[in-house]
């Protein structure tokens, strides 16, 4: 009878064999699937059981935790000026995150690598693991007087201002905004609850309008049109045409200045004087003259057409649209037809003009600390291209301060130089009776810029039909400028 | 006499007279105390991840392993002074990592609901009656034997057991579907568990009278031999009582057990692999014809092929076997830390799931460790079975050291995903008091045969010139030539 208990000895080996190999399977190799599964609650109940580190903007906290004595939930995510930052933070609850809370995750909850050594400090000692801190490039004054000129009128809109020279994002502000405190909240029926009424707002307020959401840029555009003439034989002397409007080629439609205002004096008229008065005609003949192609590789220079720039939140990709005609390539040449630009795309662009041309990257965290505020990770400035040389952005400067004394509007600053352009974008299915988008962008002091702003105020803002760049949007910029250099 | 199993210890004895044969009691007495060591650590490691203060449960907890296990000892080395070394702190080893995990889960529970009473100091109970059954075992069958004399009475005591909540309504007999209960008042048994056992010896006591039946060849079919149809009774038996459990109970786990056992059972003791294939024929044929007619069984097969996609099924959800995948991949190699996991996640976590429990807090390493824990339980129980001399001694000692592992296989198979998942306990480790008195009552029979294959043979005994070759047993057994 021994033969077969020997077998049987072996058959009971290869069962706990089995046993391990599947044990293997599912601990080491599947692990990571089962960790992350949406309806595994052990690591989200772990991660709720961590201290999440903070984010600081100008060494006070706009994300941080609240002990709430509970056992099983010890800590809860708040915001202590919540709407303010909340398209930058975006929010964190059991359900979910967005914006820096999940692009950051790593860092907040303590998993990233840079972490390393302290969690295992952490692991050693005993103590209980925290998250690391993320310190933004926003300033605080510019933001909230963003927040304030934005909200105080209840516009839709968004306003980023970025430091020319290092691409650091000073203002990130999108109305109309939420309150994150609501989303993060324990408690579950008052978060779905406020879930529900967030998305169902017809305002939008989860969407983050700075870097989700592209819109016609209008004259804005023509900055970027002008560079590509520029650097295509023009001048600021040179001549354009001066007329109140032309027909498109091969069309019975008509291009037609602002207002049907002549360019110039009516009889000549120069590309200064185009960009100063903002005339569509010079603009359409220009994008014609250039040719789609250098009007992509220009817009691909100045940021366009990236779908992968993040800061680190995904930044949506601005387009020039197809031009698949020559009437299409006209309205392209005024920011009209298919162009699509994010606010933070037209920041990035004015910015690359205070910069003399460089384009930096723009980023919105600034620092990687650990839960002590150690330095573990600072963001360096990065020249990504030169999209422009000094000569041509120089030159667009003086057409941009130029611009900037005709726009109007209030709330100019004694004893600094804006350099500006506005632009009145309309849109939609009946342009003609739809509220235009006002967009203002800028950059000061001229002479040695400090703060690059694009501000972005939608559907006519509270002025409806009659809004445009120089009345609605202007006096923001001019404000969130001011904020930047009274800041210092 | 010579003594093959530990004649390594004693090279060069050419012994008219052998010497006193060393009983490795102290061996014993060593290995308890390092399990109580272990034990102990763990608890510790429990009440610290916990934030609790050091309870004086947990004093409580180490004192009672360390006097229930020097009981158990000694008594061993009053009647069994020759069983094997290891068996017993094996079993306590597991028993304690078992009341580890169980206080553990305990400690969750009543932070959540503090009316709820600590189940450890239950099983703890059940540890002190198990302790006494071991002794009583040990002190009145003294000598394995004589349980063959009784091999009927206990195959008609165990299938009667087996039987009978199948028969009692399900407001005795029923628990999460499964009819396996019994249960008058607050307390309850599960007589399944004591069932295996008492038809375990009814099969020892009867494939040892009747071998030569089962052995006669009938046809030769694809170069194996086949019995006879008429032979093959006892296997019918067998697979009809195993798929009545099944029906009637609802017991997948207990049928799967118990037709496993008699299958191997009829191996050992005919040396025939046809028996097997009968055996495996008989339970594919089993399943086909089951498989349709039972919703349950249907349930528990589909959610074992796609478990994370019936987590909301209607007619029987995977949330169970999931959240024990979930806990097994959350503690990942190393796992959580003893107290730092969420086993509370799992339903019964604290019986049929203790080892994703385990798996969770002390990873793929813990899990690892426990599963060679019982296949170490289970190789000593068959080298019992080779060792001991007689026909009833081996067939028993295979016979109960491998219903531990087959047991450990399904109910560890079912919670990791490997097999269908059955309700069934893991041995030593699970809360149970029926698991746990049948286990000890296992053990207590392996150590007597253990004690009878090692114990040296009366001095008065002339000693025969050379041992005969059927004893030689460890050894490659050498062709006469």
């Amino acid at each position: 009878m021994n033969t077969p208990i020997r077998r049987v000895a072996l058959t009971v080996m290869l069962m706990i064999v089995a046993l391990l190999a599947n044990l293997t399977y599912i601990q080491v190799i599947w692990s990571d699937e089962l960790r992350a599964h949406p309806r595994n609650s052990r690591t989200l109940t772990e991660e709720l059981a961590r201290q999440r580190g903070d984010i600081i903007v100008g060494n006070e906290a706009v994300a941080t935790v609240v002990e709430t004595g509970d056992n099983v939930y010890p800590y809860q995510r708040t915001y202590p000026d919540g709407p303010v930052y909340a398209p930058i933070t975006g929010y964190y609850s059991p359900a979910g995150r967005t914006g820096l809370e999940r692009a950051e995750d790593p860092v907040l909850n303590g998993s990233d690598d840079r972490l390393f050594v302290r969690r295992l400090s952490d692991l050693i000692t005993g103590r209980d693991a925290r998250g690391g801190m993320v310190e933004l490039t926003i300033n605080r004054r510019m933001q909230e007087t963003a927040y304030q000129m934005m909200t105080d009128q209840g516009l839709t809109g968004s306003v980023v201002a970025i430091e020319p020279d290092t691409g650091r994002i000073l203002t990130m502000v999108s109305t109309p905004t939420f309150d994150p405190n609501d989303l993060a909240t324990l408690d579950s029926e008052a978060r779905s609850e406020a879930i529900t009424r967030l998305e169902e707002d017809e305002g939008r307020p989860l969407h983050n309008r700075a870097i989700s959401e592209t819109q016609p840029p209008g004259s804005t555009f023509k900055l970027l049109v002008t560079a590509a003439a520029l650097e295509n034989g023009y001048t600021a002397d040179s001549a354009v045409n001066p007329a109140s409007s032309i027909q498109l080629p091969g069309t019975n439609t008509m291009l037609p200045n602002f207002n049907n205002n002549d360019c110039g004096n009516g009889r000549n008229a120069t590309l200064l004087q185009a960009v100063e008065e903002s005339c569509n005609v010079p603009f359409g003949e220009l994008a014609d003259e250039l040719g789609p192609e250098v009007l992509q590789e220009k817009a691909e220079a100045l940021g366009f057409s990236d779908p992968d720039l993040e800061i680190p939140m995904t930044v949506a990709s601005s387009e020039l649209g197809p031009m698949s005609d020559r009437p299409a390539t006209f309205q392209t040449g005024i920011g009209q037809r298919d162009v699509r630009v994010t606010p933070l795309q037209n920041a990035m662009m004015v910015a690359t003009i205070a910069n003399e041309g460089t384009r930096m990257q723009p980023h919105v965290v600034s620092t990687i600390r650990s839960p002590e505020l150690d330095e573990l990770d600072q963001t360096r400035p990065d020249e990504v291209e030169d999209a422009m040389s000094p000569q041509v952005a120089q030159s667009l400067t003086e057409m941009m301060i130029a611009a900037e004394a005709h726009a109007g509007g209030e709330g100019q600053i004694p004893g600094v130089t804006i350099a500006s352009k506005t632009g009145t974008a309309q849109w939609g299915v009946d342009p003609n009776a739809t509220n235009p988008h006002a967009w203002y962008v800028a950059f000061a002091p001229a002479e040695d810029p400090q703060v690059a702003v694009a501000v972005l105020v939608e559907a006519g803002g509270n002025v409806g039909q009659g809004a445009t760049g120089g009345r609605v949007a202007a006096p923001i910029g001019r404000a969130v400028i001011g904020a930047g250099l009274g800041g210092g | 006499m010579a003594n093959p199993v530990d004649a390594a210890s004693n090279p060069g004895q050419a012994a008219p007279r052998p010497p006193a044969m060393p009983t490795r009691r102290n061996t014993e007495l060593l290995l308890l105390a390092f399990a109580a060591l272990l034990v102990t650590i763990a608890n510790v490691l429990v009440e610290a991840n916990q934030e609790q203060e050091l309870t004086s449960q947990l004093l409580y907890n180490g004192v009672a392993f360390l006097a229930l296990f020097g009981i158990a000892h000694l008594a061993v080395r009053k009647w069994a002074p020759y069983a094997d070394p290891l068996i017993l702190p094996f079993a306590a080893l597991l028993n304690g990592i078992g009341l580890i995990m169980i206080h553990r889960i305990d400690l969750a529970r009543i932070a959540a609901a503090p009316e709820r009473n600590a189940l450890v100091n239950r099983q703890i109970g059940w540890m002190v009656v198990s302790i006494v059954l071991f002794v009583l075992v040990l002190a009145f069958v003294r000598d394995h034997r004589m349980m063959a004399r009784f091999g009927y009475t206990c195959g008609f005591v165990g299938l009667f057991a087996l039987a009978l909540p199948g028969f009692l309504p399900y407001s005795i007999s029923g628990a999460g579907g499964a009819k396996i209960w019994i249960r008058i008042g607050g307390a309850g048994i599960q007589p399944g568990e004591f069932a295996k056992i008492l038809l375990l010896i009814f099969f020892a006591s009867f494939l040892v009278s009747k071998r030569d039946l089962f052995t006669v060849a009938g046809r030769r079919f694809l170069g194996m031999e086949f019995p006879r149809m008429r032979d093959m009774a006892p296997m019918l038996l067998a697979w009809a009582a195993s798929v009545g459990v099944l029906v009637f109970e609802r017991d997948l786990g207990t049928s799967l057990l118990f037709f496993g056992l008699v299958l191997v059972m009829i191996y050992i003791a005919t040396e025939r692999a046809s028996w097997v294939v009968i055996g495996l024929s008989l339970f594919a044929a089993g399943c086909v014809i089951a498989y349709p007619l039972f919703n349950h069984l249907r349930v528990r097969v589909l959610n074992f092929l796609d478990p994370l996609g019936r987590l909301d099924a209607s007619d029987g959800d995977s949330y169970q076997l999931v959240q024990s995948l979930f806990g097994l991949g959350t503690g990942g190699i190393f796992g959580t830390g003893l107290g730092g996991g969420r086993p509370t996640l799992i339903p019964a976590a604290e019986t049929d799931f203790i080892i994703s429990a385990i798996g969770e807090e002390i990873g793929f390493v813990g899990v690892a460790a426990v599963l060679l824990l019982y296949l170490l339980l289970v190789m000593r129980g068959l080298r019992t079975a080779l060792a001991v001399r007689d026909s009833f001694g081996k067939l028993m000692a295979s016979g109960l050291a491998f219903i531990i592992g087959l047991q450990v296989f399904i109910v560890v198979g079912g919670a990791t995903r490997l097999i269908p998942s059955t309700g069934i306990t893991a041995p030593f480790l699970s809360y149970g008091g029926s698991s746990l008195l049948a286990n000890y009552i296992l053990i207590a029979l392996l150590l007597l045969i253990s004690d009878a294959a090692r114990r040296p043979p009366p001095p008065s005994k002339p000693k025969p010139k050379q041992a005969p070759i059927a004893e030689a047993h460890t050894e490659m057994v050498a062709r006469p030539t």
